[in-house]
Order: structure tokens, then C-alpha cells, then sequence
């Protein structure tokens, strides 16, 4: 019983991590420069293809696939920045919920007209299969992207509060016209918070292809929890949503297996909304 | 109220026959049929293939195919029963949605003036779907949804050709006695699914049929669809190892549940699924090799080389790449029959193909399904449906393993993964 609960446990931790892994974009486009990108879950899609697509020319696993999925969505967010974000910030807030909006259903139309609406999956060895201690079952896919889910939520919060490209990026976030007087490019600033947004989050659907199923709509299930996420741990904090992720993780794992998969939903939902309720700003958030 | 609707279908006939007489070569007549099926969402895949089956049938129909012996609609081009007027689909994307189906429905029967509708996969789709074409009076022929309830609404405008979940629960319930009498362990039952339509009704019928015979199912387990993580339910059957695990799932969960399985070392003693997920040429690709020994239900089996089974089977192959499956072969075969009621009717008009419909006689050399006919009772029910076990032995294709007269192979157990 309790080796069992200690595996519910850890499944949550790993869980929470990859929740954690692909949110951390989400919120570092919204601290950067309060968007909310509702095309983000079909980021995460068009980095899990990109995986796959490495994999089936080459064979190659995450190795070489996380970094070119990384840099495929880097280049994408800069083209989704100067093509789109930068004319519908200075619109009204509907014109950029429906703009992102937009995105998302042209990028998860292509790829559905482009590959189709079938099913695919990378193979489940791709990444040294499965790890056995303690009696302990860890998909050795997942400790990866949850050890990278770390490394990305410590390296951009390291590169937002101790670095001068992270000082500049908060600078024009805080007042853009100040930020201009001091010689900083808001456009530049943006489009690189853009790249690394992006780039992060097509690193994590590479990772999540290793172990999830591969489809256009992929997007639509995962965009949900990215939101959550983001929110709970604090809109514009990377190392909120770290927490947030894990919490979430653990509190859906233990909750479908204590009290029911059907009712694990309503339970991460209503403590989420329980938790808003008393601290609207999230865990980490700013007021 | 049919008064009306004559007068527009006379009013409409008259205009088309004076359009077709002023175009100077005159016109094969076409017949319009409305398919809703889900063509975008989470069941794009299911929704492709069945678009795919359905063209499929439309070259059988529309052009000549001696090779086919007797099978309904092959043999001369077009509807002999129409004068040879070729059927023509109109296809509507429900998105997988109950709302966006109906509709596509109405749009389908009110604009494109479709003749009469098929679809559309999901139950809680069919369920509104349906519901609008006996509104409008408009023949509904579905070839896959099982949810029981369909067919009890006192409909008259709804046929479904497809063995319903009464059937599926017998078929599992005896194949177990089957195996039980033969030294398998089949005690303790436990039930995974949804909490769609489709599921919730799949497993309350399951449950019941094997209650009635005195065997209780131990454990039951819903979730709510398309889940990112399934971990917590493979646990919990884990922890309770019960001899026999059902999964009721649609295409995404249904690749989860494998994965987890599989991560989790975890392989129940006899694992059998109910179609939809399980039977998903793209399931079958993506998890097939660690679902070695899944057992499925199907009506769909290739027959001998140059049968109408193998040579539909082949058509199909050749058009999209993949096998057919059971899911899209009831769905194909429900069209068919739908053409051949509008051909034995030899009218558009939605009285006569209803009255066609309800004087279906169809025998098993008559159809590309396993069934042994197509009949259907006062609910629109075909009484003649029946199902095989199936079962993937290989990782790759599903061979029948029940019952023993029907079926090359014997049952492979217990389940082996990977």
C-alpha cells in the first residue's frame, strides 16, 4: 500500500515537472508583456512534431530533436511576434485574445492538413524505457523532462533576476517608454522574450512527444492545464509555476487514485479556485 | 404537415428537371446524402477514416464493378433503381461535438437538401444528429454508435445497423464463460471508461448483463475524456489485480492507458477493449507493439482473395494506406445500406426510402459486415447484428479467436504487452 502511494507520489512530482516544463512560456510572454497566448498548447503540438518528424528522417531521439524543436519554435515566435503580436498589443484586449486565438487554429489546421488527423507516438524506448528502484516504476522519458523542467525554471529565473538582457527585458516590461530613454529596444527586448518563450516551450513538447500520444488537437488538451498552472502559480513567475505544477501534479495523482480519476478535476479545480479566491495573485504572482 | 413537404419536393423536382432539360447534354440525376461525422477534434482520426470508407463505396455505387458478383450497388454505374443516378456525399464536421453536429445536421438537411443522413461516430453526437433529422422527417441510418438508449427514443426516421452494447456485453460475457470453462481465471471483473455517452452507457450495459447472469463486476473506473495523465487508475488496478480488465475508451485515452501500462509494468491477466479506441488504425500503429494480446470486438474480417470483403478491403488499403477496421467497416456498411434502401425505393422521397428501409432483408452474402443480416425491428434496430472477439496476437493486425466456428485462431492468454 504505501510503496503504491509512494509511486502515486512520485508519478505527481513527474507529472507536476512536465506541467511545470511546458507553462513556463506561457508565463514569461504574459510578465513580459501581459499577453495571454492562446495559441500556446499548439506550440507545445508543433514542437512534439518536430520531434517526431526527427525521429522518423533519422531516427534520432530527444537528443537531437529538444534542441531543434527549440529552436524551430524560437524562430517561430520571433516570426509570430513581428507578423502578428507586435500590431495587436496596441489593440484592444479582444483583438489579442482573438489574435492568439487565431494563431492556434491556423498552426493546429496546417499540421492536421499536413500530417493528418492519425494518431502517432515515438517509440517507448527512445529514452531508456523504464527505471526500477525501490519498487518504484519512473518512466526514464519523464525524469528527463522533469529534470529539464528544472533546469529551464532555474535558468530563466536566473537569466530574468541576474542577468543585463534579463534587467533590460523587466525594464521595458515595467515602463517601455522609460526603458527607450535608457537605450533599450523595447522591440528587440520583446522579440527575444518571444524566442526564449517559445523556444522553451517547443524543448518541452519534444520532451513530452517521448512519452505522450502525437496529434494535431494535442494542443487543446494541454493548453487547459498550462493556463491553470500559470494562473496558480502567479501570472508573469517562472518559479511559481514550478510550484504550481508540482502541486497540480500531485494533487491530480493522488486524488485519482484515493478518490477517482473522474473526480480528480473537480478537486484541482476546486481547490484552484478556492485558493484565487483568497490570494488572486497566485503563489508567487504580482498584484 | 406532409403536404407541404411534397410541394417543396415537387416544386424542387419540377426546377431541377427544367435546369437538367435546358443544360444541352442532359444531366445524370444525383442523389444527396448528408454525412456528419467528427472531421476536426479529438476524433479527427475515426472521422478520416469513415470519410475515406464512404468514397470508397461511392466508386463502388457510382461506377461499374462486375467483380463484385452480387453485392448490392456494384454491378452497373449509378442506382439502377434511379434510372443509374450516380449518390453524391455531402460531408459535415461535428467537430466531435453534440451541439456543432446538430448543427451541420440542419445545414446539411435545410441547404444542401439531403436526401437523408448518416453518422455520426460518437453516440452523444448521433444522440442530437438524429434528433434533427426526425424533426425534418429524413432517413438517419448509423452504422457505429452503441449507446442503447438510441434506438428507444421512439423514433421512426432512425435505423442503426451496428450490434449495440446488449449484444457487445453478451458476446464478452459468453467468451468468458468460454474461457472460464476452460481453466482461465475470470472472477473478478473490473471496467475502465469514460464518462461520454458511449461509455457510461457501454459499461452500465456490461455491468447489468453480468449481473443478471449472478457475477458482480468488482471494480469500476471512470475518467473524464481525453486525460493528460492515467496513472492513478492503472494503480488502482494494480493494487486490486482483477483476472479480467475492460477498457472503454476512445482513441487518446486509449494510447495512454498503454503507455501507462507499460510504464508501470502492469498487465492485467486478460485485458479486453470495446472497440472505438482500441480499434483506431492509428491506436494500433502508435501502441500496437506493447498491446500485444488486447482483445477486441469486431464484425469486420477479410474474406477469401476476390470476395467483396477483400477486394473492398483493398480499395480501401490502396486509397488511404491503412487496414480496414471494424469501426470504419460498420460505418461503410451502414451507408450501403442506406444507398440500397434509396435504391429499392426508387424515390428521393423520405417516405418511400423510410418504407424502403423498414423492408430491409438483407443476407450475409449481401454485406461486407460479419453480421448474419440486416433487418430491423419497430425501433429501427438491426436484430440481426452479431460481433467476433478479435484479438491483436502480432502488435500489428487483429485475427478472430471467438467463437470457435468463426474464427481461424484460438484466444492467446494470458495478455502479453509487450
Amino acid at each position: 500500500m504505501s510503496s503504491t502511494l509512494l509511486q502515486v507520489i512520485a508519478g505527481g512530482l513527474l507529472l507536476g515537472a512536465v506541467y511545470a516544463l511546458f507553462s513556463s512560456g506561457l508565463t514569461l510572454v504574459w510578465g513580459m508583456m501581459n499577453i495571454i497566448n492562446f495559441a500556446h498548447g499548439d506550440f507545445v503540438m508543433i514542437g512534439m512534431y518536430v520531434a517526431f518528424v526527427v525521429w522518423t528522417l533519422f531516427g534520432a531521439g530527444p537528443w537531437v530533436g529538444a534542441p531543434l524543436a527549440m529552436l524551430v519554435l524560437a524562430t517561430l515566435g520571433v516570426v509570430v511576434y513581428f507578423a502578428l503580436i507586435r500590431s495587436i498589443m496596441k489593440g484592444p484586449m479582444l483583438a489579442q485574445i482573438l489574435g492568439t486565438f487565431g494563431l492556434a487554429l491556423l498552426l493546429r489546421y496546417s499540421v492536421f492538413w499536413w500530417f493528418g488527423a492519425n494518431f502517432s507516438s515515438l517509440p517507448e524506448n527512445l529514452v531508456g524505457g523504464t527505471l526500477e528502484f525501490w519498487g518504484l516504476h519512473i518512466q526514464a522519458s519523464r525524469l528527463l523532462a522533469g529534470m529539464v523542467a528544472l533546469a529551464v525554471t532555474l535558468a530563466l529565473h536566473f537569466l530574468l533576476t541576474r542577468t543585463a538582457l534579463g534587467s533590460k527585458m523587466l525594464a521595458v516590461a515595467e515602463d517601455d517608454t522609460a526603458a527607450q530613454l535608457m537605450g533599450i529596444r523595447p522591440d528587440t527586448m520583446q522579440a527575444i522574450a518571444w524566442a526564449i518563450a517559445a523556444g522553451a516551450t517547443g524543448l518541452a513538447g519534444a520532451l513530452i512527444a517521448t512519452f505522450f500520444y502525437i496529434v494535431p488537437t494535442v494542443g487543446e488538451t494541454l493548453g487547459i492545464v498550462a493556463f491553470v498552472t500559470v494562473s496558480l502559480g502567479g501570472f508573469g513567475s517562472v518559479l511559481g509555476a514550478l510550484v504550481a505544477g508540482l502541486l497540480i501534479g500531485v494533487i491530480e495523482s493522488l486524488s485519482a487514485y484515493l478518490i477517482g480519476a473522474v473526480y480528480k478535476d473537480m478537486v484541482v479545480y476546486a481547490l484552484f479556485l478556492g485558493f484565487l479566491w483568497f490570494r488572486p495573485q497566485g503563489l508567487m504572482g504580482r498584484v | 404537415m406532409n403536404v407541404r413537404r411534397i410541394v417543396r419536393l415537387v416544386v424542387c423536382a419540377a426546377s431541377v428537371s427544367i435546369l437538367l432539360a435546358g443544360s444541352a447534354s442532359a444531366q445524370q440525376k444525383t442523389i444527396k446524402i448528408g454525412a456528419i461525422l467528427p472531421l476536426s477534434g479529438g476524433a479527427a482520426s475515426a472521422g478520416e477514416h469513415t470519410k475515406a470508407a464512404i468514397e470508397v463505396a461511392l466508386d463502388i455505387i457510382n461506377n461499374a464493378h462486375p467483380e463484385f458478383g452480387n453485392f448490392p450497388l456494384a454491378k452497373n454505374a449509378g442506382l439502377a433503381g434511379l434510372g443509374g443516378a450516380k449518390v453524391e456525399v455531402v460531408f459535415g464536421d461535428s467537430q466531435g461535438s453534440p451541439a456543432t453536429g446538430q448543427n451541420q445536421t440542419l445545414r446539411l438537411i435545410t441547404e444542401e437538401k439531403v436526401v437523408a443522413v448518416t453518422g455520426s461516430y460518437q453516440s452523444g453526437v448521433t444522440l442530437t444528429t438524429s434528433a434533427i433529422a426526425e424533426k425534418y422527417g429524413i432517413p438517419f441510418v448509423n452504422g457505429e454508435s452503441v449507446a442503447a438508449n438510441l434506438t428507444e427514443r421512439g423514433f421512426k426516421w432512425f435505423f442503426r445497423t451496428t450490434p449495440i452494447a446488449s449484444d457487445i456485453a453478451k458476446a464478452d460475457y459468453d467468451f468468458l464463460s468460454d474461457m472460464k470453462a476452460q481453466g482461465v481465471k475470470t472472477d473478478s471483473v473490473a471496467i475502465v471508461h469514460d464518462t461520454t455517452e458511449y461509455g457510461v452507457s457501454v459499461a452500465n450495459v456490461i455491468t447489468n448483463t453480468f449481473k443478471e447472469k449472478g457475477r458482480a463486476i468488482a471494480l469500476d473506473i471512470p475518467y473524464a475524456i481525453n486525460a493528460t495523465d492515467v496513472q492513478g487508475q492503472i494503480l488502482q488496478l494494480k493494487e486490486k489485480k482483477p483476472d479480467v480488465v475492460i477498457m472503454i475508451a476512445y482513441t487518446t485515452d486509449a494510447i495512454l492507458y498503454q503507455k501507462t501500462m507499460q510504464a508501470l509494468d502492469y498487465k492485467p491477466p486478460i485485458l479486453m477493449a470495446d472497440d472505438s479506441g482500441y480499434s483506431d488504425p492509428s491506436f494500433v500503429k502508435a501502441v500496437g507493439k506493447i498491446s500485444q494480446g488486447v482483445l477486441n470486438r469486431s464484425s469486420w474480417s477479410i474474406g477469401p482473395a476476390g470476395s467483396p470483403t477483400a477486394l473492398i478491403a483493398e480499395m480501401y488499403k490502396k486509397k488511404t494506406g491503412y487496414d480496414m477496421d471494424d469501426t470504419t467497416g460498420r460505418s461503410m456498411q451502414a451507408f450501403f445500406v442506406l444507398c440500397d434502401a434509396i435504391d429499392r425505393a426508387g424515390s428521393t422521397e423520405p417516405a418511400k426510402i423510410q418504407a424502403a428501409l423498414k423492408a430491409t432483408d438483407l443476407k450475409p452474402d449481401q454485406l461486407m459486415m460479419g453480421y448474419k443480416g440486416v433487418k430491423f425491428n419497430e425501433k429501427g434496430q438491426n436484430i440481426l447484428a452479431s460481433s467476433l472477439i478479435i484479438q491483436l496476437q502480432d502488435g500489428e493486425h487483429y485475427v478472430a479467436v471467438w467463437p470457435k466456428g468463426s474464427s481461424d485462431k484460438s484466444p492467446m492468454l494470458p495478455y502479453k504487452g509487450w
